[in-house]
């Protein structure tokens, strides 16, 4: 249950496929054109239920309510041990010698 | 007031008016009814001055950025090159800028410009480092500001470059609105303008690259002060063309002969409006996909006339790899201790290639770095790759298919720099000119081709008559 003010995320189809320009790849085409955004809850709402939000800048938006307080996961990734490997390459090219 | 109609064709048709609402600027003047526009007199009465530009990056903390020379890196090209060559490389450390990259510059007055015309927000369009600058500004100003980001594919897995950027954005006070791939970007984009009255923050306006002429000109002053003379060689990162125009502009305002290279990551084969290709890419500007396409046509911007222009400065245009960019990215880190974006390096790897052909007493001079972070490194973007199926691995980077794999050169003399066909580009920036405007060209026009081309009349006229028989 998310309530009345707090901060949330939203997301929208814009466009359908049908109602997309038609200048676009196939793959492209056949998908909607979707929008995700965030802001405080005008209503108190459920996760997938249909809500209106303000934006930090007062600006108003509707669509499917899909987190509660959001935050970033986006992260280092994993281990590329290539990127160990070019390290070891390059100095071994410059100092290798003064060893 | 009644609602306008909201459908894609309705919002599309509005376009214009609302563009001249959030731009304040009466493009027409500058127009002569056909092919040519008067870009010099756009650029003068439209932008700033380069002293003006300076007062007002300055008084926000944006420019003045440090150069320095990379000597481990010089010694690595050295060690790649015939005997002799390897040019110094140097590099403008513009992730020193508050927002973390040149693009600062743009944005500084862009929201300086829209303060003094009294608008209470800005808006961009921009997936790229230019957001977080517009951010970063409009926060110091006090001004409102949304920027429309192309994110997602439609299984709703982002970019991780362009999540760090949604991240950076909202840190900065924005409002961040975040589509699936499409040029319809532009539909939302419309659509928002209407709605807040805000200012429209292109990346295309006069002011908006008149604000990077102060990194050309710095560039000079700081080469001349320090070393005596200008720098032989200049490498930008080219994607809209705003960078390297406006680095030229600079440039030229100083006086300086440097030759100027315009750097592309090779994404040939990738569709940039393609939903399965996007998170199929490694690099997400910098590209050839924004740079031959905003090169060849400009206009096709979100201005009615761009004022980046970069075919009439560029000397020459080379592409590289995104495995010859990891592995640049990766020696500036280990080699000479400073940790950058990778996109921001697609110049500095050019330079890499280049010096190798420049006599060792010669300077090379890359004009930017970019900040990196979780998601805008190297790193997360060789998982995010692997995750998504492209094969990335040691070989020769010349093998290198773009959205199928990623080829990390197993020895750094294996990065090229691969030169692509500068009046092949030209030609097509001719043929798509008369097709817009018809073959029946005036002196102007004439003259005008020669401007956007660099070429003289004679090249020009032999370009147009041949084009028009194929047409």
């Amino acid at each position: 249950m998310a309530k009345k003010g707090d901060w949330v995320r939203i997301h929208k189809i814009i466009l359908k496929p049908e109602e997309r320009t038609g200048k676009l790849p196939e793959d492209t085409q056949a998908v909607p054109l979707e929008m995700w955004t965030k802001g405080y809850l005008l209503a108190d709402a459920e996760i997938g239920d249909e809500v209106e939000i303000e934006s930090v800048n007062g600006r108003h938006e509707t669509g499917t309510l899909i987190e509660l307080e959001p935050y970033y996961t986006h992260d280092y990734g994993v281990c590329v041990p290539e990127l160990l490997a070019i390290d070891k390459q390059v100095r071994e090219i410059l100092f290798g010698g003064d060893k | 007031m009644a609602k306008l109609p909201q459908d894609y064709d309705s919002v599309m048709a509005r376009k214009n008016e609302v563009m001249n609402k959030a731009l304040s600027i009466d493009y027409s003047v500058f127009e002569s009814g056909g092919m040519a526009f008067d870009y010099e007199r756009m650029m003068r009465e439209t932008g700033y001055s380069l002293e003006e530009m300076q007062e007002i990056q300055y008084s926000v903390g944006v420019g003045n950025t440090p150069i320095i020379e990379l000597r481990n890196l010089t010694a690595l090209a050295r060690a790649c090159a015939p005997e002799g060559k390897g040019a110094r490389i140097f590099i403008k450390d513009e992730a020193c800028n508050p927002s973390g990259s040149f693009k600062a510059r743009r944005a500084a007055n862009a929201v300086y410009h829209a303060k003094r015309l009294g608008y209470k927000g800005v808006i961009a369009a921009t997936s790229g480092n230019y957001g977080a600058a517009v951010a970063s500004q409009a926060a110091i100003a006090g001004l409102e500001c949304i920027i429309v980001q192309e994110c997602y594919d439609s299984k709703g897995v982002g970019q991780p470059e362009i999540v760090e950027k949604a991240r950076k954005c909202e840190a900065l006070g924005a409002e961040v609105v975040q589509l699936t791939v499409g040029p319809e970007l532009f539909y939302k984009f419309i659509l928002l303008l209407e709605e807040t009255g805000y200012f429209n923050a292109s990346l295309y306006t006069p002011f908006g690259i008149a604000g990077v002429e102060t990194l050309g000109y710095e560039v000079s002053m700081q080469f001349r002060e320090k070393y005596g003379k200008d720098p032989d060689v200049i490498v930008c990162t080219n994607a809209g063309g705003g960078n390297l125009t406006g680095t030229a502009r600079g440039l030229q305002k100083a006086g300086a002969a440097t030759q100027v290279v315009g750097a592309s990551i090779d994404l040939t084969g990738l569709h940039m409006a393609s939903d399965d290709a996007f998170n199929k890419k490694s690099c997400t500007t910098g590209h050839t996909g924004f740079g031959v396409p905003y090169a060849v046509d400009p206009d096709h911007s979100d201005v009615p006339r761009s004022a980046a222009r970069p075919l009439r400065y560029m000397d020459r245009y080379v592409t590289i790899t995104q495995g010859e960019l990891f592995y640049i990215t990766e020696c500036l880190a280990t080699l000479e201790g400073l940790e950058k974006g990778p996109a921001g390096n697609t110049s500095l790897t050019a330079a890499f290639a280049l010096a190798q052909e420049l006599d060792q007493d010669q300077m090379i001079v890359v004009q930017e770095t970019e900040y990196t972070g979780a998601g805008k490194h190297l790193q997360p973007q060789l998982s995010f790759a692997r995750q998504n199926g492209i094969d990335v691995r040691f070989g020769d980077p010349a093998e290198e298919v773009p959205g199928k794999s990623v080829i990390i050169p197993s020895h750094p003399s294996l990065i090229k720099a691969k030169d692509m066909d500068l009046d092949r580009q030209k030609r097509s920036l001719i043929r798509g000119n008369l097709r817009k405007y018809g073959t029946e060209l005036s002196e102007a026009d004439y003259e005008y081709l020669c401007e956007e081309t660099k070429k003289d009349m004679e090249w020009v006229k032999a370009t147009v008559e041949e084009l028009k028989a194929a047409l």
